[in-house]
């Protein structure tokens, strides 16, 4: 885009002006506290003490050998198949069977598939812990009621079944979302694609194979981006279903990040892990968005 | 539609219906639960209660010290989405339609913080505001969460100004309207569907931000609500009606936007917004 045409008597930097109290407030309450947590990363720190000891990379490296870490890893990357692919597939499968007819009452449907994503996460939180309480939750009291006592457990507490829990209570949030995104998406595609389809005998899996898919590839590439993200991202959910427990089972990076720096003071190796998270964050959405532009251009 | 194309609509209905039930039930469920007893609520999650009872919600309100954490809410969600609109749509104009001489580095590094987690700003955040004695303030919940929502916002407004018909532009100049007057007189009334969206965005994320209030706060008379309800459901978690009437409360304002300004929120949140 050009430049517009400076107004007479205007100075070059007069958009400056416009910039300046809002930079100002992200630069110092955001971006300074980005760089002071990387450089912060490589130095020992108890959080209070004056003393501050540079170590170099040793923090990343303790961070590698000490199990917690990638344990948390691991489970952040768990919790992208349940907040991200499980919710994504819905909703290509939903969109895809019901995506071009038109469909009177969709709005009240999208509003309340849409529900959770607006609700708090303590709030989403506190209601699963409930669904999943073991002696008065409803999940359980339906198991006993259909006379599956054998499968009534303490989800929450369990060392197999935590983890899964609180990653379908992600599906539960995310997949409304991706139904209304996809469903979005599919208004947009020309009828005659698939009409042109229907003559050349394709089958509904081709038609969704050939058509919906390469159709909705910048839905897909909004849906990846945001699920992933979030998945990684999951703090509030487990501070208040689990608390990464029971043991480490549900541990994730952004809860790492929390006890190590605020309970247990180890200042260091919390902003090690933190700058790992921010930066794994950062190449996904860039590829992800290179994905997305490439694919555009064809 | 004649009665064949209803027929035929049957089984999208019925699918439909099914994924929205498996959202709603838990809500329902809840929501039930805060107009119980304590005894009602073993009796079975989906039945609705034998009469409305509010003593949860005063409680919650009294005892949990809810009207506390509701009145900060409040107060930070106002002033934050007050400012951040304000701040984004000055940084939008600028990028948009002024001449910014070093936008090339001035742009990427704004739009840098909408893909940051806050856990990556909150430790220096931390030491920051305790070193100047900010921590327990409004203003520590409040200055933080504006710069991530102008990040966002920036990104937001300029692509609504690159947008704007540039007649409407060169028209006011030629009329004599100094930048600020064409900004406020002719394009801030047009730009009312993308600022509506960016209220609605960031009231959401204001309301029901997490971390930043959990760790700048201790002092349990200044806890937002998300904040209180954790802390809440610590010490009554057995408590169920109790801890349903703290849940709505959270939930209430949230949801009466989304009903007044659906259209804003899915729209805002489809265009790539990430859930916080």
């Amino acid at each position: 885009m050009n430049d517009p045409l400076r107004q007479p008597g205007e100075s070059r930097f007069h958009g400056w002006l416009y910039l300046l109290p809002g930079m100002a407030i992200y630069l110092v309450f955001i971006f300074y506290p980005i760089l002071e947590t990387i450089r912060t990363s490589f130095y020992k720190w108890d959080g209070f003490s004056n003393n501050r000891t540079f170590i170099g990379l040793e923090n990343y490296a303790s961070l590698l050998v000490d199990g917690q870490f990638l344990k948390a890893l691991l489970n952040n990357v768990t919790f992208i198949i349940f907040y991200s692919i499980i919710p994504i597939l819905l909703g290509l499968v939903l969109a895809s069977l019901l995506g071009r007819k038109p469909l009177p009452g969709l709005t009240f449907f999208r509003a309340g598939l849409f529900l959770p994503q607006i609700l708090s996460m303590v709030v989403v939180g506190v209601t699963w812990r409930w669904v999943f309480n073991p002696t008065f939750g409803p999940l359980n009291m339906g198991l006993r009621a259909v006379g599956l006592d054998a499968l009534a457990k303490s989800w929450l507490g369990d060392f197999t079944w935590a983890l899964p829990a609180v990653g379908s209570v992600g599906t539960w949030v995310q997949y409304g979302f991706c139904m209304v995104l996809f469903l979005a998406g599919m208004q947009r595609i020309p009828n005659d694609y698939y009409e042109a389809a229907e003559l050349d005998g394709a089958s509904e899996f081709r038609q969704l194979l050939h058509i919906t898919l390469p159709s909705l590839r910048p839905e897909l590439g909004v849906a990846l981006i945001t699920t992933i993200i979030t998945a990684l991202r999951v703090f509030d959910l487990v501070y208040v279903t689990t608390r990464g427990g029971p043991g480490d089972s549900t541990l994730v990076t952004g809860f790492l990040v929390y006890r190590a720096a605020f309970q247990q003071n180890r200042i260091g190796y919390a902003t090690a892990v933190a700058t790992i998270m921010t930066l794994v964050i950062f190449i996904i959405s860039l590829v992800v968005l290179r994905f997305q532009s490439t694919e555009e251009q064809t | 539609m004649t009665r064949r194309a209803w027929i035929r609509l049957v089984p999208n209905y019925i699918l439909l219906t099914l994924f929205l039930l498996i959202i709603l039930l838990p809500i329902i469920g809840l929501v039930f639960s805060a107009f119980k007893t304590d005894t009602e609520v073993i009796k079975g999650p989906l039945m609705p209660p034998a009469e409305l009872r509010f003593d949860s919600f005063e409680r919650a309100w009294t005892v949990g010290r809810f009207n506390l954490f509701f009145r900060n809410s409040v107060i930070v969600t106002i002033s934050v989405v007050i400012a951040s609109v304000f701040l984004s749509t000055l940084t939008g104009y600028a990028f948009g339609l002024l001449p910014v001489p070093g936008r090339k580095v001035l742009y990427p590094l704004m739009l840098l913080g909408y893909m940051v987690p806050f856990e990556a700003v909150v430790i220096p955040l931390y030491h920051f505001m305790n070193g100047m004695d900010l921590t327990d303030s409004y203003w520590a919940l409040i200055l933080p969460q504006i710069g991530l929502s102008v990040s966002f916002g920036t990104l937001w407004m300029t692509s609504f100004f690159r947008s704007a018909p540039r007649e409407l532009v060169d028209a006011a100049a030629m009329d004599g309207c100094t930048r600020w007057q064409a900004l406020w007189r002719i394009l801030f009334p047009l730009a009312r569907p993308a600022v509506l969206t960016l209220v609605v965005l960031v009231f959401m994320w204001t309301w029901n931000e997490f971390l930043l209030a959990l760790v700048m706060v201790q002092d349990e008379t200044m806890r937002t609500l998300p904040v209180g309800l954790a802390f809440f459901q610590g010490r009554y978690s057995a408590n169920i009606p109790l801890m349903a009437a703290g849940a709505l409360i959270v939930a209430g304002p949230i949801l009466l936007v989304y009903i007044l300004f659906q259209r804003y929120f899915i729209r805002g949140m489809l265009g790539g917004a990430v859930k916080g």
